[in-house]
């Protein structure tokens, strides 16, 4: 039996420890607003926060999340949070959808960390969250749009 | 199309009389509607079910079907958004109903850029019918004549007082009505359309923020199995035997079974293999790493896509088999002061769309139900059927959220694994498909080559041109015989080229299957849209033309282009050609609109090209521009402009989104996307080894739409095919090299 804290409420969950949190939170806590799209950190489908960092869910094995904080897109109700859907929204940015939740997810840790990046951070931290349905445009003009929000630096 | 618009709701008070008799809603000539599996059961308590697709309530809330599915491209925006407009509703009161399968809406197979071309009208229609019959509800109500009220923004209103009556509370009413004949719906001019044309946003995008948009690997039953299929590596095999034992061991696995064998020809069967079925996904795939399964052979296992690639380099260097001409190619080509010659390939290709497939199903003895990410709920329930020995009316398939689907999830193969699986274990059975198998069991866009000569004389004139093709045929796929591309598939962009040259010929050549083929996001225009648009680059630098006046040249006047008086088979996406004809003033209208927009015809930075190619498919026109930057052996994709003109557009943000998708989608065949096989195994397995484009080779995109009353014209895939060579060429005037092989990665990093 792990504990750890789920979107800000207590939560244990029974599962091999080495079950990747992904599937622990879809299958067998039932949230599945967290996708699978590669299952190898490679597409950033899966992408929750760890203590607030974006983490890959699929590659991470929930003996490690013992203790720690998660955060799946359900719980993403953070001032910045709601700043970034309502951004997404005025750019209408999804398609398909299914990477998005891994698209805000991503985004909201890089912004919490960092909320005035430059373009050549905003590659970097983003690159790892594949749309094959190609929103990466909108995605673009609705982070810009968030960051403006920010207050400057300093 | 006509369409006969029938009351499902009255139709239930007849019971027997009706059912099966004959008397569509939409009178196609398709098998008749399912009453049980309308999406309004009917009668709905307290509404009124005005045709299959609309149905009020008494509060007003206003129930439109979209029977198509949902992959990304905004039909679930765009039908209720047109069939809204003719009933006349603010779009505030509408909720949007997925529709089962059921072939009394017509077709549902959501492919070939057609669900709003096809159905423009009938949404329309059914619209206004729905409409009609309230004010007739209202006038009858009223004792005044039909013509002195108005239907509006929900509510029919007395024109010469101010009496009104919301559509909520004429519904009912209304419901009871028999639906105005088809020729006497009066439908909106354009002038007064207040949702067509709108850029509505997507009618699901709170839910897909959120995290609870449900997809089809989200559906969950209350004590479902979770299975995942170890498939045979090679298309043909069959497994010869299995050991099960280290894979019943592993924790949480329930059961392991053997699919049923499966006939040679591929077609929508699932691939021969193991299953193993599970308490939860992880442990299903963990059994099946400790599965041992020993496999047959196949015919197909010393398939090698490299050494494939060179017979078919050498066969397009053959004559062929002719499937149109026009005038003395021979002679134009003996006569001609020169000749330009180039060869094209493109190598196997897979959609990767972000969701693997997955489906979900519950088998009873006489019933089935299925929860599919599926662009084809017809063709799941008849191949369902077919694989359970029912009915297809036993077979009921609810359709899910797509998480992209470009062509794959047209292939009911994995609704078929998870009916099978759910009747052997007697419990429901969810399906999930892996990155890996998703990548290694695909239905691969065919590998191609082709081959271009031209004859040129001094002044620059072309006097002959000459194109053969070779690819495996998607028809492979459902006969495992068929050795050559067929009309349908030569149809897109090859045998249609609208090229004004005396001399002129199309040429196929001979391509055996190895692996399962089939649509892939604007299927064979990406190759010959490819080969054509670089090819024109080449003649522009043979005949010292700018590439822009190099296309003029080529189209020539103003016309309509006819390849069926030249001996093709030419299908036009299936539509008629007076209605969508090949219309030369509108393919030079969106190359003259992409370059002064794009400014590609300015020069640019050291290092840096321009490349513009244009085509028609999906009887849309689609220009492009790209530019780049090649510096140190490496591609820089800089700019992507596109001018569409798809005729009428419903929802001019959704064409934009789609214009950006599907050209992101032709950056990854033109920079990344390669599948190939060595002794007929895939070699690819994630998006590690099959990459697709990434945010940060995302350029910046422009899309510029041409106002048109034309009837509407494909949106989903048209941006597709002229990006690969708009990039090529690109290349080429940035760097002097011409890339003739896709991907550009196998010459150039990107
Ligand atoms: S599913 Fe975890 S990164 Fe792709
Ligand atoms: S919106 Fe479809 S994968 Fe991103």
């Amino acid at each position: 039996m792990i504990s750890f804290t789920l979107n800000g409420k207590k939560q244990q969950v029974d599962a091999d420890p080495a079950m990747p949190l992904l599937w622990a939170l879809r299958d067998l806590l039932g949230l599945t607003g967290t996708k699978f799209g590669c299952g190898i950190a490679q597409c950033g489908a899966c992408t929750v926060h760890l203590d607030g960092q974006a983490v890959r869910s699929c590659a991470l094995p929930v003996s490690a999340i013992s203790g720690k904080a998660i955060t799946t897109i359900e719980g993403l109700n953070s001032d910045l949070g709601e700043a970034l859907k309502a951004a997404w929204k005025a750019h209408n940015v999804p398609q398909c959808g299914y990477c998005q939740a891994g698209q805000l997810m991503n985004a909201s840790a890089m912004l919490a960390n960092n909320p005035n990046p430059s373009d050549a951070q905003i590659d970097a931290n983003m690159q790892g969250n594949i749309c094959r349905c190609g929103t990466y445009p909108r995605i673009k003009a609705a982070l810009h749009d968030v960051i403006a929000q920010q207050p400057a630096e300093g | 199309m006509t369409t006969k618009i029938e009351n499902v709701s009255r139709r239930n008070f007849l019971k027997n009389s009706a059912i099966g008799a004959g008397s569509l809603v939409l009178a196609t000539g398709l098998p008749g509607f399912n009453l049980a599996m309308a999406a309004f059961p009917s009668p709905i308590e307290g509404a009124g079910v005005l045709n299959l697709f609309v149905a009020i309530e008494a509060d007003n809330r206003v129930r439109i079907v979209c029977h198509r599915s949902e992959m990304g491209q905004g039909i679930r925006t765009g039908i209720p958004q047109v069939l809204a407009d003719e009933l006349d509703v603010d779009w505030s009161m509408v909720d949007v109903v997925q529709g089962f399968a059921n072939p009394g809406y017509g077709s549902q197979n959501t492919d070939g850029s057609r669900s709003i071309r096809r159905f423009f009208t009938t949404m329309r229609q059914m619209g206004a019918s729905a409409r009609m019959m309230l004010e007739q509800a209202a006038a009858e109500k009223w004792g005044v004549p039909v013509d002195q009220v108005r239907g509006k923004q929900g509510y029919v209103h007395h024109v010469s007082s101010d009496r009104k009556l919301s559509y909520g509370e004429l519904a009912s009413a209304a419901a009871k009505l028999t639906p105005p004949q088809t020729d006497s719906l009066v439908l909106k001019p354009a002038s007064e359309f207040t949702l067509i044309g709108k850029g509505l946003a997507p009618v699901d995008i709170d839910d897909m923020l959120d995290g609870s948009a449900v997809y089809g690997q989200d559906v969950q039953l209350e004590g479902m199995l979770y299975a995942s299929i170890e498939r045979c590596p090679v298309v043909g095999q069959k497994v010869k035997s299995h050991d099960k034992a280290g894979a019943m061991k592993v924790n949480g696995v329930r059961d392991v079974m053997v699919m049923p064998e499966q006939p040679d020809a591929p077609a929508f069967h699932p691939l021969n293999g193991v299953a193993v079925l599970a308490d939860n996904t992880w442990s299903a795939l963990q059994g099946r790493k400790a599965l041992k399964v020993e496999w047959s052979d196949s015919l197909h296992q010393q398939h090698d896509s490299a050494n494939y690639m060179s017979t078919l380099v050498e066969r397009v260097g053959q004559p062929g088999k002719v499937i149109r001409t026009r005038g003395d190619v021979k002679g134009a080509f003996d006569g001609a002061d020169a000749v330009v010659k180039a060869t094209y390939q493109v190598p196997y290709l897979v959609h990767a769309q972000m969701e693997p497939p997955a489906a979900t199903a519950v088998v009873s003895e006489k019933h089935c139900e299925i929860w599919a990410c599926t662009q084809t709920p017809q063709s799941t329930q008849q191949n369902v059927a077919q694989a359970l020995g029912l009915q297809p009316e036993q077979v009921k398939v609810n359709v899910t959220l797509l998480g992209g689907g470009f062509g794959r999830k047209s292939k009911p193969d994995f609704s078929v694994e998870a009916a099978l699986l759910a009747r052997h274990t007697g419990k429901p059975v969810k399906v999930v498909w892996s990155r890996e198998d998703d990548i290694q069991h695909g239905y691969y866009h065919a590998a191609s080559a082709q081959r271009f000569e031209a004859a040129v004389n001094k002044d620059g004139s072309v006097v002959g041109w000459l194109q053969r093709t070779a690819f495996p045929s998607i028809s492979w796929t459902f006969t495992g015989t068929v050795d050559e591309p067929q009309d349908g598939e030569l149809s897109l962009g090859f045998g249609d080229v609208p090229f004004a040259v005396n001399a002129m010929q199309c040429e196929s050549q001979k391509a055996e299957g190895h692996v399962r083929i089939g649509w892939m996001r604007s299927v064979s225009n990406i190759q010959h849209a490819f080969a054509q648009g670089a090819f024109v680059d080449e003649m522009a630098a043979a005949t010292g033309k700018t590439p822009h006046a190099m296309w003029h040249a080529l189209l020539g006047e103003d016309r309509i282009v006819d390849p069926t008086a030249e001996g093709f088979g030419y299908g036009n996406y299936g539509d008629p050609a007076d209605v969508y004809p090949i219309d030369i003033a509108r393919m030079k209208r969106v190359l003259d609109e992409v370059v002064k927009q794009s400014g590609a015809d300015k020069s640019t930075g050291d290092n840096e090209g321009w490349g513009i190619s244009v085509h028609r498919s999906f009887v849309s026109y689609v220009a492009v521009a790209c530019k780049v930057r090649v510096e140190q052996g490496k591609v820089s994709v800089l700019e992507l402009h596109s001018a569409i003109d798809c005729g009428t557009v419903v929802n001019p943000d959704r064409v934009r989104s789609q214009q950006e998708g599907s050209m992101l989608f032709g950056l990854s065949i033109a920079l990344m996307g390669e599948i190939s096989l060595e002794g007929g195994k895939v070699k690819q397995s994630n998006y590690h080894d099959y990459p697709v484009t990434r945010y940060h080779q995302s350029p910046m995109i422009k899309t510029y739409i041409i106002a048109s009353d034309a009837p509407p014209g494909g949106v989903g895939e048209p941006g597709t095919p002229p990006v690969a060579a708009s990039v090529v060429n690109a290349i080429y005037h940035a760097s002097g090299r011409r890339i003739r092989t896709l991907p550009v990665n196998k010459t150039l990093s990107v």
